[in-house]
């Protein structure tokens, strides 16, 4: 447990905060509605169904038919969350949330459930590793990967007030509550959660307790690193990546391809407006068999992986 | 308020002379469009237009004025190609002037190659890739559903689009859900870009096709402008049923030499075709 966690309570898991925070809107809000895809249960949506059974869709294993849905019920007023497993949802549905959702700027929140590697064992069908490189591109289309439950319901009671489309990533990895800096959410503003200038990590998800964990592994052995959570993937916090630079060497960490995610967004980022040394913690290609920590830690997305990471790029600095 | 079709609806003989003329006013105008952009798909634009004058014309409640109104009707253009008929019932309705049309699918005009609702009023939704407008109509019945609203939603599908498998899952959850304001019309043309329907990938039996997903189906000469009344008018309230029209239409309807002539798909007139095509559409 991280010394910047709020305590040692408990862990997690993200999906009981969305379920939360969307029945307390629900219950403010009439406009409010969930669709799914026969994933009342996988998306923790079984209290909602149980209040307004009329109000939760469930469009059956039909994806394509899901988003479009979605996009049907915001022209009608409604406030649609369409949420369903990310892979799923990214993958079966990609032209319909670009063309039904982001390019027709529809009022549709789209909510990708265990993202990554949260489904482990099932393998690389069922992780959601290529989402960010899929969605990141779509104008419009604002995106954000919270990190702990906080985070979570900030982003769904933001994405209900926010009059357009918006993607949040949903993690059922447990992690603990953090310690944030920001009192609200603001789009594209990024959070340093400790500061530090011999390296920066950027993380972001169920990764970014995982970076601060390194932080106290490296502070042990005298490295000051900075801890950023880069959770709006769109829009990005470009001046937060510049300032990064600073430190004079970046490390992104991220549960999603290192190939156009976050990794890939922040390498764009520092080619355009500050080159320095950068190591990249993600997948690399598609997963072995195996539990989500014995992957987390076989592709070095671990406190000890991470703090590795960071020695390497300040190894690098010119 | 209260809201109507564009102009007020007449009954009978003059009714149907009205949206006759709608008609041809739609051909003329997406065949000049076509013509002077040098891009289009007039085949399918004139199959569809007795189906466009029908809708905007005598059926559909809208206000011009206020394209986003709670209460209007919905209309979906999801063969989205089709866009020199559509944007000419638009212009017609008055969503926006008719001169606009002489931009169509210039540098930065609002007039894209598929229809964009952030720019031009009177568009739901984006469409262009096939499949996707029955989804999202069947949302917009269901968001009605839950409000309470009476407005209908009317979507227009190619039947080529039909080979698209987002429809087949749209049209399940439309008959389960028994969403009885909505319409489905098929501009079943029996061509699509590149050969007949029936020997790319076929579709028959259609009617049997919809009916099996909960639908209730109507099979009507889709240029036939009475049949087109009579069945898309008809009150839906006692139904408790989607209804799929399947509009036995032309591809190229109108103009001899584009009568069925899978060419015609996305053709370009010369000056010649393009002369005789203004004298036959009168």
């Amino acid at each position: 447990m991280s010394a910047a966690t709020k305590s040692n309570e408990g862990l997690y898991d993200c999906r009981d905060a969305f379920s939360k925070t969307l029945e307390a809107l629900a219950e403010a809000d009439d406009r409010v509605v969930a669709v799914v895809n026969d994933s009342v249960g996988s998306s923790k949506l079984g209290g909602f169904k149980k209040r307004w059974p009329e109000r939760l869709v469930n469009v059956g294993i039909a994806e394509q038919n899901m988003v479009g849905v979605g996009a049907g019920l915001a022209n009608g007023g409604r406030i649609p969350f369409v949420s369903c497993a990310s892979c799923f949802l990214t993958g079966r549905a990609l032209e319909q949330i670009k063309a039904d959702v982001a390019y027709s700027n529809t009022n549709v929140k789209l909510c990708g459930q265990s993202p990554g590697i949260g489904y482990g064992e099932l393998g690389p069908t069922h992780h959601s590793i290529e989402d960010l490189a899929w969605l990141r591109p779509l104008a419009n289309l604002l995106t954000i990967v919270p990190s702990d439950p906080w985070e979570t319901a900030e982003a769904i009671r933001f994405a209900a007030a926010y009059e357009g489309p918006i993607f949040i990533r949903v993690s059922r990895y447990p992690v603990p509550a953090l310690d944030h800096k920001l009192d609200r959410i603001e789009p594209g503003k990024a959070e340093v959660m400790r500061d530090g200038d011999d390296v920066a990590i950027l993380a972001n998800g169920v990764m970014l307790h995982k970076a601060l964990q390194a932080a106290d592994v490296l502070a042990e052995q005298g490295v000051s690193a900075r801890v950023v959570n880069m959770a709006w993937m769109n829009p990005l916090d470009i001046e937060a990546i510049v300032d990064a630079a600073g430190t004079g060497a970046v490390v992104t960490v991220e549960e999603a391809s290192v190939r156009g995610g976050l990794g890939g967004a922040v390498a764009e980022t520092l080619a355009l407006h500050r080159p320095v040394p950068m190591e990249m913690l993600g997948f690399p290609g598609f997963a072995p068999t195996g539990t989500v920590d014995f992957l987390f830690d076989h592709f070095g997305l671990s406190a000890a992986g991470i703090s590795s990471a960071a020695l390497k790029a300040i190894s690098r600095k010119g | 308020m209260f809201l109507s079709t564009a102009p007020a609806p007449v009954s009978g003989a003059d009714r149907i002379n009205m949206v006759r003329a709608r008609a041809l006013a739609i051909r003329r105008s997406a065949f000049t469009m076509v013509h002077d952009a040098g891009l289009g798909h007039p085949g399918g634009d004139f199959s569809a237009a007795d189906i466009l004058a029908s809708l905007y014309f005598a059926i559909m409640r809208y206000d011009a004025k206020q394209p986003r109104h709670p209460d209007r009707d919905r209309f979906i253009m999801s063969k989205g190609h089709c866009t020199g008929a559509f944007y000419s019932v638009l212009a017609q309705a008055g969503f926006f002037p008719e001169a606009d049309l002489k931009t169509y699918m210039q540098p930065l005009s609002m007039l894209n190659g598929h229809p964009n609702r952030n720019y031009l009023p009177g568009i739901e939704t984006n469409t262009g890739p096939l499949g996707h407008g029955l989804p999202v109509a069947v949302g917009i019945a269901i968001a009605g559903q839950l409000s309470a609203k009476d407005y209908r939603t009317f979507v227009l599908t190619g039947d080529g689009e039909l080979q698209e498998g987002s429809n087949w899952e749209a049209a399940m959850a439309a008959g389960n859900r028994k969403l009885n304001r909505l319409t489905v019309i098929v501009d079943r043309n029996r061509l699509q870009q590149g050969d007949r329907t029936e020997a790319t990938n076929g579709l028959d039996p259609l009617d049997d096709k919809w009916r099996a997903f909960g639908f209730h189906v109507e099979m009507i000469d889709g240029h036939d402008h009475g049949a087109l009344l009579d069945v898309l008018g008809a009150d839906p309230t006692g139904r408790d049923k989607p209804l799929c029209v399947i509009a036995n239409t032309i591809k190229g309807k109108g103009v001899s030499f584009m009568e069925d002539n899978v060419s015609w798909h996305h053709g370009v007139p010369n000056a010649e075709q393009f002369a005789q095509a203004m004298k036959e559409l009168i």
